[in-house]
């Protein structure tokens, strides 16, 4: 155990304790999916679109079905439910059967006795298609004589959130400053690629194993595609490895398809995608377009915002209409202020579809609201830090859906932090007052990160857990939330040690299995340690108070405070008063006494309503900033960071080792965002489906690191936690952005800021001089 | 045409009969048993494949297995000492170093050629030992402090 944060009166939460599922993980015994092999296991593989948008007017297998080891090939017709994923508006087939809508879309499955057969027999399988007019960006895609490829508007979802009345302050407005920001592809390029096992079982009852974020997902699309009860499904998670919201819709893709295979064949079948393949099919962050408009008095107080921002959703609507709430909700920033008019649209388009990844729709817009902020202030003349000072939220401040921050904001002390700890009143200099061909400059971004799905997803935010103290004292724990490498199970164990008053490692958490609780909703959108937490608080409680009772009877007490240093009970007015932990509980088994709990924890009520776009969004907010130091070559328009300092409020930090490697992890994600990580497709293909192709950053390419951790407690978390594992990946790509900026006076209107972007804005202003 | 390979892993002699330019990753897990050794885009470009043959660090699935032929091979199994966690292993482990796991054991094999090398590795030379091996949680920071602190540990302990 090492460093904690403030003062922490706890044995084992706030402490960084080793993860527990770590010893596998360095020894290299941890069984990946692709790590299990089964009696008789057969192998599938894809077959999958070759055009953008088409009709298919043949489809022939004969060749396929001829190769040896080829077992069958199944299509559309051989789905004995429906031929659906089920995600928010059931718009993606399984299989295609008369169209397809993206180059890469999956046709049919191959199941053969090899993985390299089944991959090879994939392409002997023959489709010919009529090719149709492909819509290729979103712009395209709502114009109104555009080819319909979703509903009759190619819309997927559209939201508007109106308070007060904008348009008449822009009117009236002392400064005005808008601007128009793109955004591109983020792949999530997790080192695991997406692969699941379905083994069917004697009793026509299906098993799932695999690579997942959200195992109940998985259970409704099994139970949705081949039509069978829901108590003969069960999913479990494997070791997963990397998941970044990239492994939250889609598995249920992978998984079905595996399903149907092991369904039909009635053999075990294993699906493992190559990198290839899981660029090409696998869903993606959504390219944005965004205009954006800021109306402020001349001291800096921000009037009104004006948003309209664009998602293209791609060729299905996967998450698309949650992913464009959550941006939509956050798109006016952290600020509080009265007039906002937000317009979110998500369009279709015929490329690959996009869905959740880690930010959900905030790394887009707050690209757009942190670089205008930053105009808005040279154009009031005043520093960027006093604008962001002036405006940002706080107790009593409103967001943009009218909802009025009554507790735990830290975002003035994150602020705060992060320009201390990047030395910013020492670097800041204006950017006409740089030169040489190499030159530093110094930028911030601040953001808001509503926890949990808010009213995005009500009915899924909540969670169940079971806890059982076993007769030595240890302890096992099942929850509905997943072990994606973040650390949660190691977080879990230490607020289920914490209310037992047990050791931190005399506890285990089993892998997530949908028979062990109830549907406890997605390991998404940073809400498992409230969730999932609570859910465990709750069952350990439980158990706890019954524990207490017996202390007291060890004791020989009528009544008192039983605390626990995690090895003792003890009397809290007498601390010499005390007992063992592990002979209470055999105490406790002695005289028949329950030592096992379930656990439950439904989130606050929310209002936010989508008729009027008004209401409380979420149950709380964490609250970010990131500040970055570059050096900017003004020859050559190469970028390279030199610092990011990421301070975050999170309620309490559990473990803040875990949470230092949540902020590092996500701002280095968010410097590829900004940078180098850039998927082309051309006409509907996609022409980098590779890492040496799509360049995710290399430990060359970081720079130095600070995190920065800021506890203003919420009062329903457990232990005052909110959430983490997003928010890093929001603010640091837009920092970067404004250090850029700030270096050399260029502005970028586009993510990634290759050093061709660079160079094409220098250009530009050249022309204009 | 299939031939008959010999090779030693992890200290033990092996034979395997494989068509010699079947990559070694797949031999190493398939016909090997060593799960241990993962694959992460079989392109070379991640290195969660990374084995160590004749003390430098190699992307097996890039690898043919009839290059391999009397060559000393190690996987991240062959680096505990009869159930003693390496140090390097255990400094990971310390330092937090690991999250989803999936890149680990390739990133600690390409230190431990780094540290055979050297107890003393500058910053840049970090940086240059694990530049072939991409991992998507960390964001590195941590796997630097860990090898920093693991070289140390070795000075001391040498």
């Amino acid at each position: 155990m090492k460093k904690t944060l403030s003062k922490n009166n706890f044995h084992s939460v706030g402490n960084s304790v080793i993860r527990n599922d770590v010893i596998e993980k360095v020894t290299g015994t941890a069984k990946y999916i692709d790590d299990y092999k089964f009696g008789d296991m057969l192998y599938g593989a894809t077959v999958r679109a070759t055009v953008p948008h088409g009709n298919i007017k043949s489809f022939n297998s004969a060749l396929a079905l001829k190769i040896d080891g080829v077992i069958a090939v199944y299509t559309y017709k051989d789905v004995p439910g429906k031929n659906e994923v089920p995600f928010i508006l059931n718009d993606y087939p399984l299989l295609a059967s008369d169209k397809v809508l993206f180059h890469g879309q999956a046709i049919a499955l191959v199941v053969a006795k090899t993985p390299e057969i089944a991959k090879f027999a994939a392409k002997k399988v023959e489709v010919t298609y009529q090719e149709l007019p492909a819509i290729n960006d979103v712009h395209q895609s709502l114009k109104k004589d555009a080819v319909k490829i979703f509903g009759n508007d190619n819309i997927f979802k559209r939201y508007d959130i109106i308070r007060g009345d904008a348009e008449n302050v822009f009117e009236k407005a002392a400064v005005v400053v808008e601007g128009k920001y793109t955004t591109n592809y983020q792949v999530h390029a997790y080192l695991e690629t997406q692969g699941m096992v379905a083994d069917p079982q004697p009793d026509g009852s299906i098993v799932i194993y695999g690579s997942m974020q959200c195992p109940f997902y998985i259970h409704d699309a099994i139970v949705h595609i081949l039509n069978v009860p829901q108590n003969k499904v069960r999913i479990v998670q494997t070791t997963t490895g990397g998941a970044f919201g990239g492994k939250e819709d889609v598995p249920s893709i992978v998984a079905a398809h595996a399903a149907l295979a092991a369904y039909l064949s009635k053999k075990p079948v294993k699906i493992i995608y190559s990198r290839e393949e899981d660029f090409q099919a696998m869903s993606k962050r959504h390219p944005s377009y965004i205009e954006m408009k800021y109306a402020a008095d001349k001291k800096g107080k921000i009037t009104a915002a004006q948003v309209r921002y664009i998602l293209d959703g791609g060729a299905f609507s996967t998450l698309s209409p949650v992913v464009l709430w959550r941006g939509a909700v956050h798109a006016a920033g952290p600020y509080n202020i009265p007039n906002v008019k937000i317009e979110a649209i998500c369009a279709a388009t015929n490329k690959v579809p996009c869905g959740a990844f880690r930010g959900f729709g905030q790394p887009q817009t707050t690209f757009a609201n942190e670089s205008l902020i930053d105009e808005l202030a040279v154009k009031l003349n005043i520093s960027p830090l006093e604008l962001r000072r002036i405006n940002m939220m706080k107790v009593g401040s409103r967001t943009a859906t009218g909802q009025k921050i009554t507790r735990s904001c830290g975002l003035e002390k994150v602020i705060k932090q992060v320009v201390q700890k990047s030395d910013w009143n020492k670097i800041y200099l204006s950017p006409e007052k740089r030169t040489g061909t190499i030159r530093t400059g110094i930028g911030i971004a601040a953001s808001f990160y509503g926890v949990g799905l808010g009213a995005g997803g009500k009915y899924l935010d909540r969670a169940g857990s079971y806890v059982q103290v076993q007769k030595d004292g240890t302890v096992i724990i099942a929850i509905g939330n997943t072990e994606l490498g973040q650390g949660v199970f190691t977080v879990i164990s230490q607020i289920a040690a914490e209310m037992l008053g047990c050791p931190y490692n005399f506890v285990r958490v089993l892998k997530t299995d949908t028979t062990r609780v109830p549907d406890s909703g997605p390991t998404v959108a940073s809400r498992s340690t409230l969730m999932s937490g609570n859910a465990v608080r709750n069952a350990a409680g439980i158990i706890r108070l019954r524990i207490d009772k017996m202390v007291l009877e060890m004791l020989n007490v009528k009544s008192g405070a039983v605390k626990s240093n995690g090895k003792n009970y003890f009397l809290s007015s007498d601390p010499k008063k005390k007992v063992r932990y592990q002979d209470v509980v055999k105490k406790c088994y002695g005289k028949r006494i329950n030592l096992t709990s379930n656990g439950w924890y439904a989130g606050e009520d929310v209002t936010f309503s989508q008729e009027t776009g008004q209401g409380n969004a979420y149950y709380t907010y964490s609250y970010s900033a990131t500040a970055a130091i570059v050096k900017v070559n003004t020859e050559t328009c190469e970028v390279s960071v030199e610092k990011l300092v990421s301070g975050h409020d999170i309620g309490k930090a559990l473990n803040p080792q875990l949470c230092e490697g949540q902020i590092e992890g996500g701002v280095i994600q968010s410097l590829g965002y900004a940078l180098t990580e850039n998927l082309i497709i051309k006409n509907g293909i996609m022409l980098n489906p590779s890492f040496a192709g799509y360049l995710i950053p290399t430990s060359s390419d970081i720079p130095e690191i600070i995190p920065v951790i800021v506890e203003e407690p919420y009062h329903d978390g457990p232990f005052g936690a909110k959430g983490l594992g997003e928010p890093p990946m929001i603010t640091p790509a837009t920092a970067i952005a404004n250090a850029i900026y700030n270096a050399t006076g260029w502005r970028t209107d586009k993510l990634p800021v290759t050093p061709e972007v660079l160079l094409d804005i220098k250009k530009h202003l050249w022309k204009k001089i | 045409m299939e031939k008959n390979i010999k090779f030693i892993l992890n200290g033990k002699e092996v034979e395997v009969t494989v068509h010699p330019v079947k990559t070694l990753l797949k031999v190493l897990r398939e016909d090997l048993g060593h799960t241990e050794v993962k694959a992460g885009c079989e392109q070379g470009e991640c290195g969660s494949c990374t084995v160590i043959i004749d003390g430098k660090i190699v992307n097996s699935c890039i690898f043919p297995v009839g290059q391999a032929e009397g060559s000393s091979i190690i996987t991240i199994a062959g680096l505990c000492k009869e159930g003693e966690l390496h140090p390097i292993q255990k400094i990971f482990i310390e330092e937090g170093a690991v999250q989803c796991g999936f890149c680990t054991p390739g990133i600690i094999l390409a230190v431990k050629v780094l540290l055979d090398r050297t107890l003393s590795p500058g910053d840049e030379e970090i940086r240059e030992a694990v530049s072939g091996n991409l991992c998507r949680c960390t964001g590195y920071s941590k796997i630097f402090s860990a090898i920093k602190k693991a070289a140390v540990y070795m000075r001391t302990k040498k």
